[in-house]
């Protein structure tokens, strides 16, 4: 196929590279692992509080990070990731509610049957639509979802929301035991270093290759003979699933679903994570979570719980679409995405 | 046949009349808004996220200067001058420097803006919604309803705002280098007119025409700090309906959807009403995707 080349050119430019005393795969791997043992020691060594944010920072990542295929790879802004991860919230909700005993299992595919509803729903109509108009659209439907559970309280409890028991964390022939906060940060870190892994491989794959050239320059990726639209289609529902799976983690670990998280807020903090860490990167998201609830806890460290935090975090968000729209991790962007 | 006679004889007449007043009405404040909102993004590709933060502001600052001055058009012209200062520092510090680059930024920088600004609303005024009164207390029978006269006073005022920026963009020096940025900037820049100041000047009116709205529709219901969001949704879908940067089209968009949810109000429980507007959002995406009122380019 025509990926061909592109792949040529990069493991060209590789070459010199690699009489550096250890190959970038060794190096990325090395530092996956480092990272990944200072996560898994993390719970080990952190008091309750801290342990607690980091496990959210991770969820939030995830969700990020699955904006980040839309923005950073396909060059789509979506402001509407609150539906999917809204969506995954209320599915894992409905399942843990309605089947008893509560399966874990069924939950994940209960909250990824909703996100790729509403994913399917909004890849239909906004994928027809471009640049501006894509973020607008895609900003509008997950309004449209919000109203429906907003309102529609018989079945999602309205501005209550739902709340439930967490499942046991049952992993089949092999452990069945209750959640501890300790397991659960690493059922999380499974989960997440999972997807990374996937959503790397899915951007250096041929159809990954297509949505970065639908990025750089979309009339000629149609002209070469692609169907734009239904790459685009499939790149929001992929990556519509994968923020359905962070609102299934946010959902069994607060054990409550709540129509605020479907607010166009949570899509808005999305979007601000991406930036903050560097589009394109998949990591760099995690990092702008992670910066962005650091600031948050601090500032209201310093200035009381009631201080307006996203005053000074909005600041520094605008200044840095301005002065640094490549992110925090922007300047191994390239490193990363080899 | 019989059935459909039942139909229409249970259409109750007075109440369509009623919810076609309140649905222009509505309407008319909407494509005050959303005509601020397409101007902005026809002559210089900005969607500003932060539209309805200037129009929550614009209520806020009517608050402030009636609580002082216990003037309401006081209060009109001052919130909309203000504003549109506000606007004018906006564009200079946030927008400028991204003057050239994918218009996705602006779309993230106005984001930003509109997050601190309501944040900074929330911080300041506190969540408690503020009252203003209405400054005409008058009121005329319609049917069993006492129909207050500032409803139509708004209508009027938003219309007639909207008809003097318009005749501007005809007759005034102003408004003829507006258009001329519009229709070439490049060529506009060569023939003298100070491009990067008729992009400020024309975000100062288009935020100044949101704090006019905010300071009209502040007496119908109470200021709020969200009370933008809900409103930018509403323009955005107005402007995705009448085609972005046709300002005509969108203000006929603002009207028809306003009225389409009054008479869907009637049948349905007013806060579902929302829904239908998203309705004719996705048929307009569906079947005219590029405005209800501009034929689709083949």
């Amino acid at each position: 196929m025509s990926t061909a080349p592109l792949e040529k050119t990069s493991s060209l430019r590789a070459l010199p590279r690699d009489k550096a005393l250890l190959g970038h795969t060794a190096l990325f791997w090395i530092g996956f692992c480092v990272v990944m043992a200072a996560l898994i020691a993390a719970p080990l060594v952190l008091p309750e509080f801290w342990r607690r944010l980091i496990t959210e920072i991770l969820i939030w990542g995830l969700l990020a990070m699955s904006s980040d295929l839309l923005i950073g790879y396909t060059g789509m802004v979506s402001f509407g990731h609150s539906a999917f991860f809204g969506l995954g919230m209320y599915g894992a909700a409905g399942a843990l509610l309605l089947v008893s005993p509560p399966n874990l299992w069924l939950a994940i595919l209960f909250g990824l049957a909703g996100a790729a509803g509403a994913a399917l729903f909004v890849a239909y109509f906004s994928t027809r639509l471009r640049d501006i108009y894509f973020a607008i659209t895609t900003l509008i439907f997950s309004q449209i979802f919000y109203v429906i559970i907003f309102t529609w309280t018989a079945v999602t409890g309205g501005e209550n929301g739902l709340i439930f028991t967490r499942p046991r964390l049952w992993i089949p022939f092999l452990y069945d035991a209750r959640f501890t906060s300790t397991t659960i940060h690493w059922f999380v870190l499974a989960v997440v270093a999972g997807s990374y892994l996937i959503l790397r491989r899915v951007t250096q794959s041929p159809f990954g290759m297509v949505l970065q050239s639908i990025r750089e320059n979309e009339p000629r990726t149609r002209a070469i003979g692609y169907r734009v639209e239904n790459f685009k289609m499939v790149a929001v529902m992929l990556s519509g699933l994968f923020a359905g799976l962070a609102g299934v983690l946010y959902a069994i670990q607060n054990q409550f679903a709540a129509p605020d998280f479907v607010y166009f807020l949570t899509s808005g903090e999305t979007v601000i994570y991406n930036v903050m860490g560097g589009i394109g990167t998949l990591v760099g998201p995690i990092v702008g979570a992670g910066f962005f609830h650091l600031m948050r806890e601090l500032l209201s460290r310093f200035f009381g719980e009631q201080f307006p935090y996203l005053i000074p975090l909005g600041l520094i968000f605008i200044a840095m679409v301005i002065f640094l729209p490549q992110g925090l991790l922007g300047f191994a962007r390239r490193w990363l995405n080899r | 046949m019989d059935t459909l006679v039942h139909f229409f004889q249970a259409i109750p007449l007075d109440l369509i009349i009623i919810q076609t007043v309140n649905g222009i009405v509505t309407g008319m404040i909407l494509a005050l808004i959303a005509s601020g909102l397409t101007l902005i993004f026809g002559i210089m590709d900005v969607v500003n996220f932060a539209h309805g933060e200037l129009f929550m502001l614009g209520a806020y600052v009517g608050v402030v200067i009636i609580s002082t001055t216990g003037n309401f058009w006081l209060a009109l012209i001052g919130a909309s001058l203000i504003v549109a200062m506000l606007g004018a520092a906006m564009q200079i510090v946030a927008l400028r420097p991204l003057i050239g680059r994918d218009p996705l930024n602006t779309i993230l920088a106005t984001f930003g803006i509109s997050l601190v600004l309501q944040n900074y609303a929330l911080w300041t005024f506190g969540p408690v919604a503020r009252k203003i009164s209405e400054p005409i207390t008058g009121q005329f029978p319609l049917f069993y309803l006492q129909y207050p006269w500032y409803r139509l006073l708004i209508a009027v005022l938003s219309a007639a705002i909207i008809g003097g920026f318009w005749l501007y963009l005809k007759r005034g020096k102003f408004g003829v280098w507006i258009r001329a940025t519009a229709q070439d900037r490049v060529m506009a820049q060569a023939m003298g007119i100070p491009v990067p100041w008729v992009y400020t000047g024309v975000f100062a009116i288009g935020a100044a025409m949101a704090a006019a709205s905010g300071v009209l529709f502040a007496p119908m219901v109470g200021v709020n700090h969200t009370m933008g969001l809900d409103w930018v949704l509403k323009a955005f879908i107005v402007v995705v309906v009448g085609g972005m940067g046709n300002f005509g089209g969108s203000i006929a968009a603002a009207i028809f959807i306003s009225l389409v949810e009054a008479y869907a109000a009637i049948w349905v429980d007013p806060s579902h009403a929302v829904i239908v507007s998203f309705v004719i959002l996705i048929l307009t995406l569906l079947f005219r995707p590029t405005g209800l009122f501009v034929a689709t380019p083949r």
